[in-house]
């Protein structure tokens, strides 16, 4: 295994490399085509390289623990807006999430129905890519148009263009307070109405997910308000008018809620292959008859967990979304199933061909995370 | 500024392309007179000046699609063009290129409230955007100081921001998807009404690449429900630092106002006069503003106000009604047009952390003196995107230049303090050649690898990004 604990370090690690690499954080989200290669580990590049809270901006290095960073935000009362999901539970992993890994994989939690994703507070990084060079984009400020927006493409982007070394985000602060209004024993198509019905009202929703009767004891729809805390009373008071039978539930009763859809507990320890499927948020429930689901982003983003045979669905589950419009991922199967069915969605000819392009450039000896990504 | 010399065999076959032109699109859509095609031969950043060879405007992806084609087999370069307002020269025109002109597609294709997004065609302007949902409390959230008259298009090419990014982000954060056309004439669906990539975020690559990597002629656009109310502060303080340390000490607090705008002496006292807003006469203004309910506003107000009494302001003025409030906006809003009456000027759009502040400030003072042009600053202090104004005489023999020195030594301070040669405006030509500052010649060779994927021949929007010498083997090579 390789260990590099500097980026020149690392730079030189891509550059002798004769064969492919499998490139790892902390290695807690084996999701993507398996790859066989040398494990080139990220997480000696570790520690914070600045934080300014007054300019809510954070620089660190990309093998730092995700723990870790939370922690330093966490002393300053500030904190990464997209929330981002710990998949440990879900794909049954153990070790430390690094904040790289994260952003490899454009990582997004329930927030980002109204702040954004992990790629929308991400503002710099630093990588080495296929040839071993190291390149910069971005920076540590929230508003740069300098050239091309390769921190974006960088995000989600598996390992596969380069291996990052460092990472800048746009932080804010905590909020003083949160509630969420929850009902319970609505159907899907009933739940993401009311959904739709609160991110549409003037109430700043930052949370609005909704779980079928099977992941929960009863089916549960809830929507999330944070900021001061008078601001969070009045807003679940307008909010309850609108949303006629849904309760308020305050401080940390409602941010379980949330963590239970972060994290998708209820798929947690339970047999089951688990696509993440993201749709036009009132198409959500048009996939509920695929498996068990769970609705979060206004229903825009739908955890479906089906049995673990044949090719996990992927030909019906793929057929039903190619008609509406959207993608979906295979995020838990056995290395098996993940090796025979295509993980992550096929794109059309003209995108693909932009895609592989792309990756020739970035990696032409093709030996990061190759085929990862299909 | 140097431009690539035009191409003579291109010039040559001009009636040859103009036919092709004329024949794949309908009458009136093919312009090639000079003396109409020098409606197009700049655009905001007016010191720069040429006609194009012919100018296109199609009313269709299709025909976007065919001209691209036919553009592509010919071997002509394409400048796309929104609403022509770019202030970097982004669709500045070579004399050997067809301008590809998006103002007659400016259909609205997609309302969906349900689902928050509108789908329009890209010729369509921001402000018209808002307009086709604010009569039911919608709008969309980006809003350059241009958005009356600048496109979608252009808002996507150069990824604009405005003064309420600080909130809602720029155009990346609110662009969903696109439909694009390739220099090769292939069409693409990129996103859509869904959030996020399933494979590359080629979306995110595309917007803000200028225009380079496609023809984006339709876009899928994040909506938002109106705030119930927004109320402006407007704080004034005897210095520079004192008013940073102000902008500093509200965003780490954990309210997020909509807006922190900055202003400095010279243009406080320049508007003031222009519009007649009753600023004070101080150092350094700031205006924030903050939206919700009236009670939610009292209580952001409460925290951000005891903030700023913390700092013995020598102003702190709280809108009482819409009126107030119109009067704390009317100097900022005012500020291009006073400064335009006085003097011609040049805009530039740097971002800085907001730490760097007062020396950023004080520095910038200096430079001034040392070349002899004023500079007056209004900016987003919220996330540090400056915009210094030089003011210059362009009727003066060698102002121009002057100001275009001072320009460049204001932007490379910026990337010395740890921020950006532009935040919002895009590099254009204005700051093509001073990439280097910013960027090794490895981080700009990754950026160019993007073009060689999307745009193999170099042949859209020629000359402008990067450095000429860094592209000069790339477009020896396509030629």
């Amino acid at each position: 295994m390789l260990t590099p604990e500097t980026e020149a370090d690392l730079a030189e690690a891509v550059c002798a490399a004769t064969g492919p690499l499998r490139i790892i954080g902390g290695g807690t989200r084996p999701i993507g085509k398996p790859v066989a290669g040398e494990v080139l580990s990220a997480a000696g590049l570790s520690g914070v390289s600045l934080y300014e809270p007054g300019a809510l901006t954070l620089v660190v290095q990309a093998g730092t623990p995700f723990a870790e960073v939370e922690a330093v935000l966490a002393a300053e009362g500030q904190r990464l807006p997209f929330e981002p999901m710990d998949h440990r539970a879900l794909l049954g992993t153990s070790g430390a999430p690094t904040i790289g890994g994260v952003v490899a994989a454009n990582v997004s939690g329930p927030r980002r129905v109204q702040g954004g994703a992990c790629r929308d507070y991400l503002i710099g990084v630093r990588f080495v890519d296929g040839t071993g060079a190291v390149v910069k984009n971005g920076g540590r400020v929230m508003k740069n148009v300098t050239g091309y927006d390769l921190v974006k493409l960088m995000a989600g982007s598996w390992g596969s263009l380069g291996v990052l070394s460092e990472v800048s985000f746009k932080v804010l602060a905590a909020p003083g307070a949160e509630a969420s209004l929850v009902a319970r024993g609505l159907s899907a198509e009933q739940g993401v109405a009311a959904l739709s019905a609160g991110l549409g009202s003037p109430f700043d929703v930052s949370g609005a997910a909704h779980l079928d009767a099977r992941s929960s004891d009863e089916a549960r729809t809830q929507v999330r308000i944070e900021g001061l805390a008078g601001s969070v009373a009045y807003r679940a008071g307008r909010l309850a008018e609108l949303l006629p039978g849904f309760e308020v539930v305050e401080g940390a009763q409602s941010a379980a809620l949330w963590q239970e859809v972060r994290d998708v507990t209820p798929f947690a320890g339970r047999d089951g292959a688990v696509w993440r499927i993201s749709v036009k948020p009132s198409d959500g429930p048009l996939l509920a008859g695929l498996g068990e689901a769970i609705f979060d982003w206004g229903g825009g983003l739908v955890w479906l967990l089906v049995p673990e045979e044949g090719d996990c669905g992927a030909a019906a589950i793929r057929a039903r979304v190619a008609e509406l419009g959207g993608h979906a991922t295979l995020v838990r199967a056995s290395e098996a199933a993940r090796a025979a069915v295509a993980v992550f969605p096929p794109e059309p000819a003209p995108v693909a061909a932009l895609t592989a392009g792309l990756r020739a450039k970035f990696d032409p000896r093709g030996i990061l995370n190759p085929g990862i990504m299909g | 500024m140097e431009m690539p010399a035009p191409d003579a065999s291109i010039l040559a076959k001009k009636p040859r392309v103009v036919a092709r032109l004329a024949e794949a699109l309908p009458a009136g859509a093919v312009i090639s007179d000079p003396t109409e095609t020098r409606v197009y031969e700049c655009d905001g950043l007016t010191a720069y000046k040429c006609p194009p060879l012919a100018a296109v405007l199609p009313s269709t992806t299709e025909e976007v699609a065919a001209v691209l084609k036919i553009c592509h087999e010919e071997g002509v370069p394409v400048v796309p063009r929104g609403s022509g307002t770019s202030l970097a020269g982004g669709a500045l025109p070579t004399a050997d290129s067809v301008i590809l002109g998006v103002a007659r597609m400016n259909e609205v294709l997609e309302v969906d409230y349900d689902n928050r997004f509108i789908r329009v065609q890209t010729g369509r302007t921001n402000l018209s955007v808002t307009g086709a949902v604010e009569e039911d409390d919608f709008f969309y959230a980006p809003d350059p100081s241009s958005q009356l008259a600048c496109a979608i298009a252009g808002n996507i090419a150069m990824n604009s921001g405005g003064a309420h990014c600080l909130k809602y982000g720029v155009t990346t954060n609110n662009l969903m998807g696109v439909r694009m056309v390739t220099m090769a004439g292939e069409i693409v669906e990129i996103g859509g009404a869904h959030l996020d990539a399933g494979g590359l975020d080629l979306l995110g690559v595309i917007c803000g690449s200028e225009g380079q990597l496609g023809v984006v002629t339709e876009a899928t656009l994040r909506i938002l429900r109106k705030p119930e109310g927004a109320r402006p502060v407007l704080m004034g303080y005897d210095s520079a630092e004192v008013a940073g340390q102000v902008v500093s000490d509200i965003i780490k607090a954990g309210v997020l106002p909509v807006a922190i705008e900055f202003m400095d002496r010279p243009c406080i006292r320049a508007t003031d006069d222009f519009s007649g807003a009753g600023y004070p006469d101080c150092e350094a203004l700031l205006i924030v503003e903050v939206e919700g309910s009236d009670a939610e506003i009292t209580e952001q107000l409460g925290v951000i106000n005891q903030i700023a009494r913390g700092h013995n302001p020598v102003e702190l003025r709280e809108a009482k009604d819409a009126d107030e409030a119109a009067r704390i906006w009317l100097g900022r809003k005012a500020a291009f047009g006073a400064m335009g009456q006085i003097n011609d000027y040049m805009c530039l759009d740097g971002t800085i952390p907001v730490s760097e502040l007062p020396y950023v400030l004080r520095r910038t003072e200096e430079l001034s003196k040392e070349y002899g042009l004023d500079v007056a600053n209004v900016f987003h202090a919220g996330d540090g995107n400056m915009h210094p104004l030089i003011l210059f005489d362009a009727n003066k023999e060698g102002d121009l230049e002057t100001c275009e020195a001072l320009g460049a030594e204001i932007l490379k301070l910026c990337v010395e303090v740890g921020g950006c040669l532009t935040g919002e405006h895009g590099v254009g030509v204005e700051k093509r050649d001073l990439m280097g500052a910013q960027y090794s010649d490895a981080d700009m060779e990754a950026q160019m690898r993007v073009k060689d994927v999307f745009d193999p021949d170099w042949l859209l929007n020629p000359a402008k990004v990067f450095p000429l010498a860094v592209t000069a083997s790339r477009r020896d090579f396509a030629a």
